[in-house]
C-alpha cells in the first residue's frame, strides 16, 4: 500500500511564540524549527501500516526550504522518500492554498492512503485534511484515535465531541490522526544515517498541476485568547455528590 | 496567540514538557479554538539568521554540526527528556541504574555507535560526542553507561579482538542484550595501572586469572568483563563471562557521586579461561590506555551537557527568584556568575568541537584528548558549583538537577585519568619532561 503522510515544520512549540504586530505573523527568527510533534503520530501510523501490510511511506510537505529537516526526520524514522514544495510564491499561503498544493503533490505519485494530523500545532485551523480529501475526491476519516486495517477496510475509532465512534472506510481515503493514536518511534542512529541517501524531491509551483485562487484568508486583527474561568470548588455540605453528578451530566461525561 | 505554546518553566523541577505532552493535551476536536489561533499562522520565513542568541550557545557552535548530527542531537535530547529525566532523581536517591532503559538505548543505536560493522551504527566521532553531551545533560551515570559499553568494552573487542570474538559479542552488545564492564583499576593501582597485581598465568592451553578490580562501572550488572591482567608477556586483556567459576562482583556502597550508576568490585579467584578469551591483538598497557582515550573523548563532550543543564537551571531560577524586591538575575553578582558560565560553556564547546573534527580526520592525539577532558570537566564542575550556590537552599536538593550533577562531576574529575594526571600529561607534552614519578 502506498501511503502519503503530510508533515509540517513548525517553530519549536517549547519556545514561547511571539507575533509580529504589523504582519500578524508568527516571528520565526531565532526560534528552532521542528517537525510538528503532532505529525509524528501520522508518520508512525503510516509506518506501522506499511510494515504490517507492505508498501511504502512517502512524506509530503509544503514550507520554506529548511522544512527539509522535518522531512529528513521522517525519513530517519523510516519513510522511504519525501517531497518538499518550496516556492517563494507560497509565503503566507492559507489553509486552502496549502491543501491545493499538497493535493497536487500527492497526486504526482501513487497513493492508497493519505495521512495527516488533525490540526497543526502552530496554525491549528484543522481544515487541511478535509480540504485535501475534497480536492482528491476521496473520503476523509478524521480524528482517529485508533486505526486497524484488514487488507481492504480501515476501521477507525474516531474522537468526537461526545466520545468516540467507530467507522469503516475503503481505500483510498484521507485519514487524520490525533495525538495518542500510537507511540511514535524515535529515529534510530542507523535510520538517521540512512536518511541521507533516500530520495527527497524538491518541487516548485511550476512542477505542480495546481490552480491557486485569490488569497482567501486575511488576518484582520489579533486578540489574546480569553482567559479560562477558574474551576468550581464543591464544598461538601452533604449535597456535594449531587452537585458533582450534575456537573458531570452538564459536561456530558455521563 | 496559541495557548498551548508553553513558556519555559521557571522551575526545572519536573522535566520540561516534551512535545508529546504538548500535543497530548489536544486529542479532541477544537473548533472553538481555531480563530484565536489563526493569527499564529503564516509568518513569512524571512531570515534564517537568529536575532536571539541561544544563551547556552552564544557562539552558535551547534551550527557547525551537520544536519545529521543535529538530528541525532535532537533525538537523544528528546529521549533523555521524556524517558530518562522523569526517573533520574529516584534512581540517584536509591543508588540504582535504570537498567530497564538499556533496550531503548540500544534501539536508538547508541551502544557502540561510532564503531564500524557488527551491528554498530558507524557514526562519526562528532556524532558520538553530540550524543554523549545529550546523555550527560540527563546524568553522568547515563553517559558513563554508554561510554563503558561502547568505548571501554566494545571498542577493545573491535580493535583488539579476534574475528570470532567480534562476531560473538559485538552484535549482542550493540543490541543491549550483553552489558559489558572494563576492569583496569585496582584498589591500590589507580593512576598508576602498571602497579596492578591481578595476574594471569598459563595452565596448559588455558589461562588462570587471579586478583581483584575496584571501582568498576557496570560491574555487577555486566554479562562480560574486559579484565586487564599482568602476564609473563606484559599486560593482556581477557574476556571474562558472568557466572564463570571464581568470578564475582559486589557493589561499592555509600557513594555520594554517580549514584545512578553501578560501581563494583570484581573478584577473580583462580578463574580458568580458554585461550579464546584473550584479546589477541592487545599487548601491553597501551591497549587499555587506548580504550580510555576513546572514552575520554566522550567525556569531553558529555560534561558539556551536565554544565549546560546546570547553567540553564541557574539562569531560569535567577529570572524567577526574587530577593530584596528584584529578580536575583538583576544583581550584578548574579550576572557576573552567569556571564562567566556562558563564556566557559562557549569555550568548552569550541574545544570539544575542534577535538571532534580532529578525531574524525584521524588526527586527534592523546594529549589533545587529555586537554579537553581536563579543561571541560573542570569547567563543568565549576559551573555546577556556581549554579548550586545560585539556587540557594533549593540547590542542595534533588528537586533540581544541579546538586546531582555537581556530585557526579566529582567522580568524572577522578575517573579516566584524574585532573592531576592530565595536567602531568600536558606538562610533559609542552616541556618534554615527565613529572609522573
Ligand atoms: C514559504 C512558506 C512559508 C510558510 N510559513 C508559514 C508560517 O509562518 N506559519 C504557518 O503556520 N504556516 C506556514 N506555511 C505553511 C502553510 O501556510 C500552512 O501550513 C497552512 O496554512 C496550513 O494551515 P494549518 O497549519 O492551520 O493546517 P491544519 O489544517 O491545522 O493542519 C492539519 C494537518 O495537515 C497537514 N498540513 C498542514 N499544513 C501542511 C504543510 N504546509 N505541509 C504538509 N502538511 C501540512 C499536517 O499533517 C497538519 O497536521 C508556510 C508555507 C510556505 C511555502
Ligand atoms: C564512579 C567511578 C567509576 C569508575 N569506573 C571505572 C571503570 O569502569 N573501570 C576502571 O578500570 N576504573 C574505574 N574507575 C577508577 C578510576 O579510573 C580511578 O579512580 C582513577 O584512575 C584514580 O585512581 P585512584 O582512585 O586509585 O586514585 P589515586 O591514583 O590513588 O590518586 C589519588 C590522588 O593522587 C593524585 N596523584 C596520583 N598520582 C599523582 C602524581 N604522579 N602526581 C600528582 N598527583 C598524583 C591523583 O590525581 C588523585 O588526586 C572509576 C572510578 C570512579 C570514582
Amino acid at each position: 500500500m502506498d501511503i502519503a503522510v503530510c508533515v509540517k515544520q513548525i517553530p519549536d512549540p517549547n519556545t514561547p511564540g511571539e507575533l509580529d504586530p504589523t504582519t500578524h505573523r508568527l516571528r520565526r527568527e531565532g526560534v528552532d524549527a521542528v517537525l510538528d510533534p503532532g505529525d509524528e503520530f501520522g508518520i508512525e501510523a503510516g509506518l506501522a501500516l506499511a510494515e504490517a501490510h507492505g508498501g511504502e511511506v512517502r512524506v509530503v510537505s509544503m514550507g520554506p526550504e529548511r522544512s527539509v529537516e522535518a522531512i529528513r526526520k521522517a525519513l530517519a524514522m523510516g519513510a522511504a522518500g519525501g517531497v518538499l514544495v518550496a516556492d517563494p510564491a507560497l509565503v503566507g499561503a492559507d489553509a486552502l492554498t496549502t491543501a491545493r498544493v499538497l493535493a497536487a503533490a500527492i497526486r504526482r505519485g501513487p497513493f492508497d492512503l493519505v495521512i495527516t494530523s488533525t490540526e497543526s500545532t502552530d496554525g491549528y485551523t484543522g481544515v487541511v485534511p478535509q480540504a485535501i480529501a475534497e480536492l482528491l475526491g476521496i473520503p476523509a476519516v478524521t480524528f482517529a484515535r485508533s486505526v486497524s486495517f484488514d487488507g481492504s477496510t480501515l476501521t477507525v475509532r474516531r474522537q468526537t465531541e461526545n466520545g468516540t465512534e467507530t467507522v469503516e472506510a475503503g481505500l483510498p481515503c484521507v485519514l487524520s490522526v490525533t495525538a495518542g493514536v500510537n507511540a511514535p518511534r524515535y529515529p534510530s542512529l542507523r535510520g538517521i544515517m540512512a536518511a541521507r541517501s533516500k530520495p527527497l524531491d524538491r518541487l516548485s509551483l511550476n512542477d505542480l498541476d495546481v490552480q491557486l485562487g485569490e488569497v482567501d484568508q486575511e488576518i484582520v486583527r489579533v486578540e489574546p485568547a480569553p482567559q479560562r474561568k477558574g474551576g468550581e470548588v464543591v464544598a461538601d455540605d452533604g449535597t456535594g455528590a449531587q452537585r458533582i453528578l450534575e456537573l458531570l451530566r452538564q459536561a456530558k461525561v455521563i | 496567540m496559541n495557548d498551548l505554546v508553553q513558556p519555559p518553566a521557571v522551575s526545572p523541577g519536573p522535566p520540561a514538557r516534551g512535545p508529546t505532552s504538548v500535543v497530548a493535551d489536544r486529542t479532541g476536536p477544537s473548533p472553538g479554538r481555531a480563530l484565536a489561533r489563526q493569527n499564529g499562522r503564516m509568518a513569512a520565513d524571512r531570515s534564517q539568521a537568529p536575532s536571539r542568541l541561544d544563551p547556552a550557545d552564544l557562539y552558535a557552535v551547534d551550527s557547525l554540526l551537520s544536519e545529521e548530527e543535529r538530528l541525532i542531537q535532537g533525538t537523544v535530547r528528546d529521549w533523555v527528556r521524556r524517558r530518562f529525566l522523569p526517573g533520574v532523581a529516584g534512581h540517584f536517591a536509591a543508588g540504582t541504574f535504570p537498567g530497564e532503559l538499556i533496550p531503548e538505548l540500544a534501539s536508538l543505536g547508541l551502544l557502540g555507535m561510532h564503531l564500524q560493522g557488527y551491528g554498530c551504527a558507524g557514526s562519526s566521532a562528532l556524532a558520538y560526542g553530540v550524543a554523549c553531551e545529550e546523555l550527560e545533560a540527563g546524568d553522568s551515570g547515563l553517559r558513563s553507561f554508554v561510554s563503558v559499553q561502547g568505548s571501554l568494552c566494545m571498542f577493545p573487542i573491535r580493535r583488539f579482538g579476534s574475528e570470532e570474538q567480534r562476531q560473538r559479542w559485538l552484535p549482542e552488545m550493540a543490541a543491549g542484550r550483553v552489558v559489558g564492564c572494563f576492569g583496569l583499576t585496582e584498589a591500590d593501582a589507580g593512576s598508576d595501572p602498571a602497579a596492578m597485581r591481578t595476574r594471569a598465568r598459563r595452565a596448559g592451553g588455558d589461562w588462570i586469572v587471579s586478583g581483584s578490580k575496584m571501582w568498576i562501572s557496570n560491574g555487577s550488572i555486566a554479562d562480560l568483563a574486559v579484565v586487564w591482567a599482568q602476564t609473563d608477556d606484559g599486560v593482556r586483556g581477557f574476556l571474562v563471562e558472568r557466572g564463570m567459576p571464581g568470578f564475582s562482583a559486589r557493589d561499592v556502597e555509600g557513594k555520594l557521586s554517580l549514584r545512578a550508576s553501578v560501581t563494583s568490585e570484581l573478584v577473580l579467584d583462580e578463574v580458568r579461561l580458554p585461550q579464546a578469551s584473550v584479546l589477541p591483538e592487545a599487548h601491553g598497557l597501551r591497549a587499555p590506555l587506548g580504550c580510555l582515550d576513546e572514552a575520554r573523548f566522550g567525556i569531553s563532550w558529555g560534561v558539556l551537557g551536565a554544565a549546560r543543564a546546570c547553567y540553564q537551571a541557574a539562569l531560569e531560577y535567577a529570572a524567577g527568584r526574587h530577593a530584596f524586591g528584584r529578580p536575583i538575575a538583576a544583581f550584578q553578582l548574579t550576572q557576573a556568575r552567569l556571564a562567566e558560565m556562558a563564556t566557559r560553556l562557549v569555550q568548552g564547546r569550541l574545544v570539544a568541537h575542534r577535538l571532534g573534527v580532529l578525531k574524525d580526520a584521524g588526527l586527534a592525539r592523546p594529549v589533545q584528548v587529555s586537554l579537553a577532558k581536563r579543561a571541560n570537566t573542570r569547567m563543568a564542575l565549576d559551573i555546577a558549583r556556581e549554579a548550586r550556590a545560585m539556587l540557594g537552599a533549593n540547590g542542595i536538593t534533588l528537586e533540581y538537577p544541579v546538586a546531582r550533577h555537581m556530585a557526579n562531576l566529582e567522580a568524572v574529575l577522578t575517573y579516566e585519568g584524574t585532573e592531576e594526571v592530565h595536567t602531568l600529561v600536558l606538562g610533559r607534552e609542552v616541556t618534554g619532561l615527565s613529572a609522573f614519578s
